[in-house]
């Protein structure tokens, strides 16, 4: 048993996958490491105290005082030099000019300047003897699965299912052939089929390694958990990782150098980067790329792993992103076989 | 039944015709070397016979079968080559027992791990990294990848190329103890050497052609004399001798001017060496090197293209 070629192949695979440290850490560490900054930098505080300043004037020291006394904002006395700059570099968010009518100087794009502008408004109207006109009671809640980290993780492992599943299969398979290990494989009675498995193989062990790793240190670091079952867990992963490793084969089917195949992976992985999804919603994207955003394989993933993580949705409500996943590796391994060079 | 039979080989590439017609039989048991410069066509010869390149035209046949496309006759007819390649790199990350098991998996009947490296003698490598091993004992690992699946024919391609000469040495071992034990063997090799010392016969090959195909012992007699003797001759002092004149000193039966020193083929050189001294002093001419040697397959390639081997 365990001298079978698959066995044997696999454990090749293996064993130069972990002799090698990079690789290591860019499979497992470089995930984490990405994880642990953005949930520390995207961290859920609110939006803290708004810096704000009144522009030095008659009276600036009463609407100052008055507009320090809301607990959302923090108010400067500025000259108008300093004022005009703190505003345009974003340093404040709002400048009271004093006066009648009093005026509010601010970019009305930035969020903050908006929310700023409520309240300084609120509050200084406050202070001249506004009456509030119901009784209001602030009742917050942090709901986990809201935050950015709970939104964050399930993208990490689609980005990292990609990676891997590129980088493992195609990086491998283009050494093998410029190291004419490929060749020298044909030339002996090893079955193809043996060799091509032998990444599925590889990769399936290490993919659950990955996804603890990932899931586990989400867990125990922000409390991100999983609110689906972890089978249909286990199986979007699976799928998830087979299917990259298709578009690996696509990729590696024909390079004859490292260099070649190093950019053409990054042909494909960069545009899925950046557009399915997984530092940001691909909502932000125009309506008109929608089509095409949705069809990538990484935008179907993601969005099938947040929807069982998040929401808990059962695997038969995520028919169509997991077609589009399966489909993808399907054509792509479909095609590698065929155009595949195996010397 | 011959080991190997082909005829008629030929592959052309885009703009170069690497074997332009080749035949060529190999008996069971028998080494056969191929030999020749880079660009003869050795290695493509080689590689069509092992069924890794297609071949134009021709027809070739190992132990009684034929390349079939891929299915699983070729798989049985593998099983019973042993190949080593010239330009293969084995993963640095294995160590040299679990390369020698990947490949031995590959095949139903097998040496064990041990045994072939045993036949190496790679025993106390065992456990270290291919990319720790020396130029020549990656060099036995890859024979022994070759010879794990006990074949009946092997296919070396440059085997001792680039090596020092103990390692190469030890793989001249190996492969006489492959021999012994009865295997074929067929390798290409551009040391002369190499090919005198274990081949049984050789085929010297230029330009994608056979040019001469015999045992090294008849190659040599070829030439029709057995030592050669090369001189040449300092800058500007008298008139040099011309071909004619070399050519009818007693004992000398060919010459071959070269660009640096000019190389007679002499039956006895006690008798050709004084001669040639007494006829350079007649001419006033004096030597800045003389050197004999026996004559060695070296000599039968350069008096067949005129060229020498190394720098052909």
């Amino acid at each position: 048993m365990r001298d079978h070629p698959l066995v044997q192949l696999t454990l090749a695979r293996m064993r130069e996958f972990y002799r090698e440290p990079e690789a290591i850490f860019w499979v497992f560490g470089f995930p984490l490491v990405l994880a642990f900054a953005l949930g520390i930098a995207f961290r859920n505080r609110g939006p803290g105290e708004l810096k704000i300043a009144v522009l030095r004037a008659p009276g600036d020291s009463v609407i100052a005082a008055a507009l320090d006394r809301s607990p959302a904002l923090a108010a400067a006395v500025l000259d108008s030099g300093e004022a005009r700059t703190q505003l345009r570099t974003g340093r404040i968010a709002l400048l009271v000019v004093p006066g009648d009518p009093l005026v509010y100087r601010y970019d009305s794009t930035r969020t903050e300047s908006r929310l700023a502008r409520l309240e300084a408004d609120d509050a200084l109207q406050r202070a001249r003897g506004r009456p509030d006109g119901a009784s209001v009671r602030d009742e917050r809640v942090t709901e986990p699965g809201s935050r950015y980290i709970d939104f964050l993780i399930p993208g990490l492992l689609g980005m990292n299912l990609m990676g891997s599943g590129l980088w493992g299969v195609g990086f491998s398979v283009v050494q093998a052939r410029t190291k004419k290990l490929l060749k020298r494989f044909m030339a002996t009675p090893m079955r193809r089929s043996h060799y091509l498995l032998s990444f599925i193989l590889s990769r399936l062990l290490f993919l659950f390694l990955e996804i603890a790793a990932l899931v586990g240190f989400g867990w125990l670091m922000f409390g991100v958990g999983v609110r689906g079952s972890f089978g249909a867990l286990a199986l979007i992963t699976v799928l998830g990782a087979l299917s990259f490793a298709g578009l690996g084969m696509l990729v590696a089917s024909r390079a004859r150098t490292i260099e070649a195949v190093s950019g053409l992976m990054n042909l494909v992985m960069l545009p899925m980067w950046i557009l399915s999804g997984t530092f940001f919603s691909y909502a932000r994207f125009p309506d008109a790329m929608q089509p095409f955003v949705k069809a990538l394989p990484l935008t179907a993933l993601n969005d099938a792993l947040r929807a069982v993580m998040i929401d808990g949705t059962g695997l038969v409500r995520l028919g169509a992103p997991l077609a589009i996943v399966a489909g993808w590796g399907a054509v792509s391994l479909g095609i590698a076989l065929k155009i595949f060079r195996w010397r | 039944m011959p080991a190997i039979r082909c005829s008629g080989l030929v592959k052309r590439y885009a703009d170069v015709v690497a074997v332009a017609g080749l035949d060529l039989t190999v008996a069971t048991g028998e080494c056969f070397g191929l030999l020749g410069p880079n660009g003869a066509g050795k290695t493509t010869t080689i590689e069509i016979l092992e069924g890794l390149t297609e071949p134009d035209a021709g027809d070739v046949e190992l132990l009684g079968m034929r390349w079939g496309g891929g299915g699983a006759a070729d798989r049985a007819l593998r099983e019973r080559l042993g190949i080593q390649l010239q330009e293969t790199q084995l993963a640095d990350k294995l160590t040299v027992a679990e390369t020698v098991r990947l490949f031995r998996s590959f095949y139903t009947s097998s040496h064990t791990v041990d045994e072939v490296l045993g036949l190496v003698e790679l025993e106390e490598k065992r456990a270290a990294w291919v990319g720790k091993l020396s130029g020549g004992q990656k060099q036995r690992l890859a024979v022994a990848c070759a010879l794990v699946s006990r074949p009946e024919l092997l296919f070396l391609d440059e085997p001792t190329t680039g090596l020092d000469p103990q390692s190469r040495r030890q793989l001249w071992e190996v492969i006489g103890r492959f021999r012994a034990a009865g295997g074929t063997v067929l390798l290409t090799t551009h040391y002369m050497e190499e090919a005198e010392r274990l081949c049984d016969r050789v085929a010297i090959m230029d330009h994608g052609k056979g040019i001469a195909l015999g045992t090294p012992r008849e190659l040599i007699a070829s030439l029709g004399a057995e030592h050669v003797v090369e001189f040449a001759l300092a800058d500007g002092a008298g008139r040099a001798p011309t071909p004619e004149e070399l050519a009818a000193l007693p004992g000398v039966q060919a010459v071959r001017p070269g660009p640096d020193r000019t190389a007679l083929t002499v039956a006895a050189v006690h008798r050709a060496v004084p001669a040639l001294l007494g006829l350079l002093e007649r001419r006033g001419a004096e030597l800045s090197m003389l050197a004999t040697h026996h004559a060695t397959l070296e000599d039968v390639f350069v008096s067949l293209t005129g060229r020498q081997l190394r720098d052909a």
